[in-house]
């Protein structure tokens, strides 16, 4: 492929996915005609805001009907130095929609030689929602959750979105996904301004406990393989993930206060 | 109707040629130096934000010399290929030489066919996993492309820069070292203060991006 070269009048900017279109890498959503599609669905993602930032979780699960097809799918990923995006629905689409929204804040970064605001960056991901709506008609519905520290106005925030593109800001916590019921309401019950670190990571690792218990889509701690959700953390520090080593002192102490209660 | 006078080809390529090279020789110069963990650029600028130097992609860098609006739209251009080629297939498959040879073929291209030459030198460098595998491209007005091992000069009066260039190198430099190198081959015998330097470095031990920008306290420490 030659180097795009492009004159004034088009040149489309530092924006990726209109660079794709320009060269004719993008592949029209053919009507599959059917909403009843078996993918491969990934499921429950919280967020919360704590004093120095935000925590992002999601578990591991991706299932296909009532069958297990993943159990170390990563849904929460970082976006780029200082924000992360949490993917609920069918996980296909949802993928290569991370992986186009990474791209297009690292392309931005390199081609303006300065970062989005994250504002700015909760806005492109609405309109990748958005352009996803033709595909979500047909089932493959993708609604992520953005979190980030904004580092213009030193504080963490938190995103969520609806199928169409609707971007919704909010203050404390969020959730996504089919667990997201049961999780949204162990955060609510323990939240409170000001969380440290550790209180929200455990926050967050409760709330995937619980709806793992409750909900047959979402993926529990597998302390047999090894595989734990996906927690990081953001703050003016940049995105760190936590480590699993961590992550199994946490959920142990949760088996063992839910153990302490009679199993409940 | 009047014919219209006849110019010889070598006159037409020649005084494109020289047209070019003037242009290019107006500006301020750079240097690229190998190190011990990858590659230091150290250009001659004054801008805090026109830069000479940038990222291209995760182990590649741009560097260009001559007139701003050129090389800036070459580098854009870069970032596109690379970040096109990324996606379409995967990080591991954008490489510098790729790169090198779609400059040549624009530059050279632009030289021939168009009412006028790009007024610009530039440099593609791309940092390996070892040593062995840094490579630096640098690419004329023309189109031609030089592949250059240890050092690369760009810009008006290489010839002096590069000779100082060559006789402080060493194999295995650090990078205090090679931006001190660096910033004394550019200035030859006159000042030149750290604001008037731009310094940037693709060095293996950054993690996957491995382009790193050194902030004027840094490379003041370094010059100090």
């Amino acid at each position: 492929m030659a180097m795009p070269f492009f004159g004034p009048a088009d040149d489309p900017g530092s924006n990726f996915p209109e660079l794709l279109r320009r060269v004719g890498l993008v592949a029209d959503v053919a009507d599959a005609g059917s909403s009843s599609l078996d993918v491969p669905h990934a499921t429950t993602c919280v967020a919360l805001r704590y004093a120095d930032g935000v925590v992002m979780a999601g578990d591991r699960r991706a299932t296909s009907g009532n069958l297990i097809s993943h159990r170390a799918m990563e849904k929460v990923v970082q976006a780029d130095s200082h924000s992360g995006v949490a993917i609920a629905g069918a996980a296909g689409p949802a993928m290569e929609m991370i992986r186009l929204f990474q791209l297009q804040l690292e392309h931005y970064e390199k081609v303006e030689g300065s970062a989005l605001s994250l504002e700015g960056k909760a806005n492109q991901l609405s309109s990748m929602v958005r352009g996803n709506l033709p595909a979500a008609m047909q089932g493959m519905v993708v609604v992520p959750l953005f979190a980030g520290y904004d580092l213009r106005r030193s504080v963490g925030r938190l995103f969520a979105y609806d199928v169409t593109g609707g971007r919704y800001e909010e203050r404390e916590y969020v959730a996504t996904g089919s667990g997201s019921l049961h999780a949204s309401t162990v955060i609510k019950v323990g939240f409170r301004p000001g969380l440290t670190r550790d209180e929200a990571i455990t926050l967050a690792s409760r709330s995937l406990w619980e709806a793992a218990d409750a909900d047959s889509a979402t993926g529990g701690p597998d302390a047999l393989r090894g595989i734990y959700p996906i927690v990081a953390t953001v703050s003016s520090a940049g995105w760190q993930p936590v480590a699993d080593d961590e992550l199994a002192g946490v959920f142990q102490a949760i088996a063992d206060e839910a153990r302490s209660r009679g199993g409940v | 109707m009047t014919a219209p006078f006849y110019v010889a080809p070598e006159q037409v390529m020649k005084d494109r040629a020289d047209y070019a090279r003037k242009g290019v020789a107006r500006g301020r110069g750079l240097v690229a130096i190998r190190f011990a963990d990858g590659i230091v650029i150290v250009a001659e600028n004054p801008s805090e934000t026109l830069r000479k130097v940038s990222e291209i992609y995760d182990r590649i860098a741009f560097a260009g010399v001559g007139r701003y609006n050129e090389y800036d739209q070459l580098r854009v251009a870069g970032i596109r290929a690379a970040d096109l080629k990324g996606f379409q297939y995967s990080r591991d498959d954008v490489d510098a030489r790729t790169l090198a040879n779609q400059y040549a073929q624009i530059l050279g291209n632009i030289f021939t066919h168009e009412m006028k030459p790009m007024e610009v030198e530039i440099l593609v460098a791309e940092v390996g996993t070892t040593a062995d595998h840094d490579q630096m491209f640098h690419i004329t007005f023309d189109g031609t492309v030089i592949d250059q091992r240890d050092v690369a000069v760009l810009g008006g009066d290489a010839e002096p820069v590069a000779t100082r260039l060559r006789e402080g190198f060493t194999e295995g430099l650090d990078l205090a070292a090679a931006v001190r190198l660096g910033a004394s081959a550019l200035a030859g015998d006159r000042e030149l203060p750290y604001t008037e330097l731009e310094v940037a470095q693709l060095a293996r031990g950054n993690g996957r991006r491995c382009f790193r920008r050194l902030d004027d306290p840094a490379v003041a420490d370094i010059l100090s």
